[in-house]
């Protein structure tokens, strides 16, 4: 018996232009983060292209939950971050370095409590 | 290296359209790794590929076994999947076509999971322990199939019109071979009659309603019913298969129970 026909043709993967790469408008960046267990915090673990939110929430469970990693996910994008500058450093961390009086390890705990 | 008859008892009929469908449409899928548009997608696609062979080989498992209850020669997964002949696949035609383009794969992705979905959900209270513990898991899979295509469904439909005009002309493609997954028959009502699984003909509805509720948003709607019947299911495929099967068996064939 003959095989079945196939009506219509199937359309292959686009052709690539070569050596011009074509101008595509580029999918904005999103920060991932995962929580690995409940109760843990959400944890930076990397960032991706996505075109919305929803995308990004998606391929972020595909890219770094693959291997049981999370048990949930945010994304945002990376352009609504405010970070300090980097030029800052100095005035803004330096000035911790002799404050050691602001760590709580001259208190003594109670026994009870030891393991806090 | 001799190929193997498998039972036509309609119960190991009834699994090995469940676990060729599975098995087939991820060696479609595997064919974009390392081809799709971005890396994130490509292991997506890759994943869900793999989903799929996980599904294909605990259903394949579970039809092997049949086969000996049943008082026949049992098989294992790996005897089913790489030593019949391309007669013997019970998969529907539509996953066997070529991978197309992007609007092909995710149409054809959109439409399997939701029938998928919609047939572990049923097979959860299989008389069948085995296959209801195996639908279990696969459901939640489905579901994340379902979504992820669905997502790229909206997308290309109502993204630019390149995208629209090649999702159109993937539905018009697909279309035709929607229809022969919910062809009636005597294996369907056989696994009905011994509350193996649903007739996958009573699924037809739900799936209809799920599709075009993602072909609505995406700026399309179901296309009339066609009179071509396509055949894969009875084991008369198209040209595809055998090119599929060539390229996954090859290996088993030449070096009859090689493993690395």
């Amino acid at each position: 018996m003959s095989p079945a026909v196939t009506p219509g043709t199937i359309p292959g993967p686009p052709a690539e232009p070569i050596g011009k790469p074509a101008k595509k408008a580029e999918w904005p960046l999103f920060e991932v983060f995962v929580r690995s267990k409940a109760g843990l915090d959400h944890k930076h673990c990397g960032s991706l292209h996505a075109a919305d939110p929803q995308m990004a929430i998606q391929l972020a469970r595909d890219v770094y939950t693959r291997r049981q990693e999370g048990t949930s996910i945010w994304v945002i994008r990376s352009d609504q971050i405010t970070a300090s500058d980097p030029g800052d450093k100095s005035a803004y961390f330096d000035p911790m370095e002799d404050k050691v009086y602001r760590h709580p390890t001259f208190y003594e705990l109670p026994k009870s409590l030891d393991h806090m | 290296m001799q190929s193997i008859t498998v039972s036509a008892h309609p119960s190991v009929q009834y699994l090995l359209r469940i676990g060729d469908t599975c098995l087939i449409l991820a060696q479609r899928l595997a064919e974009w790794c390392g081809h799709a548009p971005i890396v994130e997608e490509d292991i997506a696609l890759t994943n869900m590929a793999l989903d799929l062979v996980g599904q294909a080989r605990a259903v394949l498992t579970r039809a092997g076994q049949l086969e000996g209850e049943l008082g026949g020669t049992p098989h294992d997964e790996d005897q089913l999947a790489f030593l019949r002949d391309e007669r013997d696949f019970r998969n529907c035609t539509l996953v066997e076509l070529p991978r197309g383009d992007f609007a092909v794969t995710m149409l054809r992705n959109l439409a399997v999971a939701i029938f998928l979905e919609l047939l572990w959900q049923r097979l959860e209270g299989s008389s069948d322990g085995e296959l209801a513990a195996i639908a279990g898991k696969a459901v939640k899979e489905a579901r994340y199939h379902r979504e992820h295509a669905a997502g790229w469904v909206v997308r290309l439909g109502d993204g630019t019109e390149e995208s629209a005009t090649r999702l159109k002309a993937a539905l018009e493609l697909l279309w035709p071979y929607f229809a022969e997954i919910f062809e009636a028959d005597a294996v369907d009502d056989e696994a009905d009659a011994a509350r193996l699984g649903p007739r996958w003909a009573d699924l037809q509805g739900e799936w209809r309603a799920g599709f075009a509720a993602v072909l609505a948003p995406a700026g399309l709607s179901l296309p009339a019913e066609r009179a071509f019947r396509s055949t894969g299911k009875s084991g008369r495929h198209s040209e595809h298969l055998g090119y599929v099967l060539a390229e996954m068996q090859n290996l088993q064939r030449s070096f009859p129970g090689g493993v690395w």
